[in-house]
């Protein structure tokens, strides 16, 4: 009985008209504009590292240069020490990058599963160095360095940045959400505490350490004022820095910039593609997760 | 030799006192159960013996040597956390072998002790697995067998079965009690549920407030409560309570509840004469009202009371009956036979044989000498 009825009723029934939907329709317009005022920028970009200087700024755009101008790539590397501002630059953001890491990790376990006077305070005052302004205080911090004899080296742009509150806020957020007990059982089990933060913590805080490695390795990268304030030797000067060259006081090479920039953004894509899937999951979970 | 004694122990969190002194003697290889309300101080006392928590005063004695100022790792104990505690990163054979390899055992000798430990609880087959790979007994026999690798002298388990289920629960307290014995060490065992208290340990610990109530085994703390507390804690359900005052009778003494005379068992009229008109606090067991007069108690000992029925609760093997008697809420627990029901007034027999008696404003136990049963 039952089955008949099932089969007469839902031959039946009737299926409501499929509306269009136009609150859909407008938020993919507006996600696909925004996205395509973000991407327009770096597309004009390689456009522009393609061209000759005089066509640069041409208009109407010419977005695929009829003409593609490769020798640009060749001439970047032959008209500035540009090999010589990239080794710079890679050896700064590794050695910065790893140090960072370290620092952050460790001193951000301190702050979340260690128990010491004042803690918290310390910790709030530490975080609270994020709001000033480094502008304010780069100047005094220049005369600082220079009073220790490290202006002119990459000693002085590695000291400054090895040590970050951002890093330790975020590395500690993460450590507040694994539990205390296996810090607990780690100790019960016989581990010092720097066996817990190298053997326990760290291989756990994955998303975290990837969420800092690329906030990390793209600001150091793209880091344009602290090189500017400490190097003035060419061969010691970072890529950001060294693209300037192309700017004298008469001429700018626009096409070179752009094609020098390109190559410069290489890293950072690669960097930031790698650990993008840890990156997203850090983001969402940093702090957050029980 | 692993006896431990609490002496004067205490536990303060800045001017907050959650420990109290508390004097506490466990012997070598004894199931000892730290038992009360949440906040009691019992989960505290376990982390100061497992020195997770620093000692504010008093001393901690394990084995002959005070062990106050001796990190966690060097005082031979093991300990299974709530939570289970797995390290994510490590599969089931590394989380067990972890704590071995600390201590540079020889890699067969960790190897044997991680294979034998597996076979006794079963999870041979799980040894690759990751803890996010188990379910949740699993990941129980994973902590308990991590504690066993490490053969302590003591065991210390914080509340190891609350996130199970109900019939997990009940397989796991019998394997718990059986490994007890296999292991030969002293166990310390911290729950909030007075029903693994009675059935797993050798003697019961019960706090609260950072005091402990009675220290003794289950069927004393169930016959003689020390106080109200303790006979309101053991018990499921709990004990009821009516608030009675001391009369003597031709007999001996009575308590009167609401004008009826309830006959007082020699062991409390002993302790009761001369207290005429006193104000008591009567306990009986949901056990002890009957529906017909029990064949095994003094028909003198007895006293018929009329219950009107609030809610029957049927348990297949009984019936839990709330309601009132007089003006007091009780819970009788009867036959499945019995077909009262909501609103209905049931004759119930109470049976003071076994009734305690506690004074009103300390809420002491009256009592001299043991029960007649």
């Amino acid at each position: 009985m039952t089955s008949v009825s099932l089969a007469t009723s839902s031959e039946t029934l009737k299926r409501p008209p499929r509306r269009i939907n136009w609150g859909l329709i407008l938020t993919y317009a507006v996600v696909i504009i925004v996205t395509l005022t973000m991407l327009a920028p770096f597309v004009w970009m390689l456009s522009a590292s393609l061209k000759l200087d005089r066509d640069v700024f041409a208009f109407p755009i010419e977005w695929i240069p009829s003409e593609p101008r490769w020798q640009n790539y060749i001439d970047i590397w032959t008209k500035i020490p540009l090999g010589i501002f990239v080794l710079n630059t890679t050896k700064l953001t590794v050695i910065v990058t790893v140090l960072q890491l370290l620092t952050s990790s460790f001193a951000a376990y301190a702050f979340a599963k260690l128990h010491f006077p004042y803690r918290n305070a310390l910790f709030l005052a530490y975080i609270a160095t994020i709001a000033m302004p480094w502008q304010v205080y780069m100047v005094p911090q220049f005369i600082l360095m220079r009073e220790f004899g490290l202006n002119n080296t990459h000693m002085a742009l590695i000291c400054l940045q090895a040590f970050t509150a951002f890093g330790v806020f975020l590395m500690r957020q993460f450590y507040m959400s694994i539990p205390d007990e296996l810090c607990e059982a780690a100790r019960i089990d016989g581990m010092s505490e720097y066996g817990i933060w190298w053997r326990i913590m760290l291989p756990l805080s994955m998303p975290a350490l990837s969420t800092l490695t690329i906030f990390t390795f793209v600001n150091t990268w793209n880091d344009f004022l602290g090189p500017l304030i400490y190097l003035t030797k060419t061969d010691l000067k970072t890529i950001q820095i060294g693209i300037r060259m192309f700017i004298t006081q008469y001429t700018q090479e626009y096409g070179l910039i752009m094609a020098a920039s390109v190559v410069s953004l290489i890293p950072v894509l690669i960097v930031f593609l790698a650990l993008q899937r840890f990156f997203v999951e850090g983001i969402a979970s940093t702090g957050l997760k029980g | 030799m692993a006896g431990i004694s609490l002496r004067k122990l205490r536990k303060t969190y800045g001017e907050l006192r959650v420990i109290h002194d508390i004097d506490l003697e466990i012997a070598d290889k004894e199931f000892i159960i730290l038992v009360g309300p949440s906040g009691c101080g019992k989960s505290t006392t376990l982390r100061m013996i497992a020195g997770l928590e620093e000692i504010s005063g008093g001393d901690l004695v394990i084995g002959d040597t005070i062990v106050n100022d001796v990190p966690s790792k060097d005082r031979d104990i093991a300990m299974v956390f709530q939570n289970y505690a797995l390290y994510p990163h490590m599969t089931v054979y590394k989380n067990m072998a972890f704590g071995l390899e600390l201590r540079r055992h020889p890699r067969e000798d960790i190897d044997r002790k991680v294979k034998d430990a597996a076979e006794v609880l079963d999870i041979t087959h799980l040894l690759n697995r990751k803890p996010k790979a188990l379910s949740g007994g699993q990941r129980q026999r994973v902590a308990l067998g991590r504690a066993m690798v490490r053969s302590p002298e003591v065991f210390l388990l914080d509340e190891p079965l609350s996130n199970l289920d109900a019939k997990l629960r009940t397989a796991m307290r019998a394997e718990i009690t059986k490994l007890h014995r296999r292991l030969d060490a002293t166990f310390i065992y911290v729950t909030h549920d007075q029903v693994e208290a009675m059935t797993m340990a050798d003697r019961i610990v019960v706090m609260k407030d950072g005091y402990i109530q009675q220290v003794d085994t289950p069927q004393v703390l169930y016959d003689e409560p020390a106080n109200m507390f303790v006979a309101g804690f053991i018990g499921a359900p709990q004990m009821n309570f009516l608030d009675v005052i001391i009369r003597k009778t031709a007999g001996g003494f009575a308590a009167e509840y609401e004008g009826q005379l309830l006959p007082l068992p020699e062991h409390l009229a002993r302790a009761v004469a001369g207290h005429e008109g006193r104000s008591c606090v009567l306990g009986l067991r949901p056990e002890n009202f009957h529906e017909r007069p029990p064949v095994d108690v003094d028909p003198a000992l007895t006293a018929p009371v009329e219950m009107s029925v609030e809610l029957a609760e049927p348990m297949g093997a009984e019936v839990h009956l709330n309601g009132k008697l007089g003006s007091h809420g009780i819970i009788a627990r009867v036959s499945p036979r019995c077909r009262a029901r909501t609103g209905d007034t049931v004759p119930l027999i109470a049976d003071l044989s076994a009734a305690h008696l506690f004074d009103k404003e300390t809420e002491i136990a009256l009592r001299t000498g043991r029960p007649a049963h």
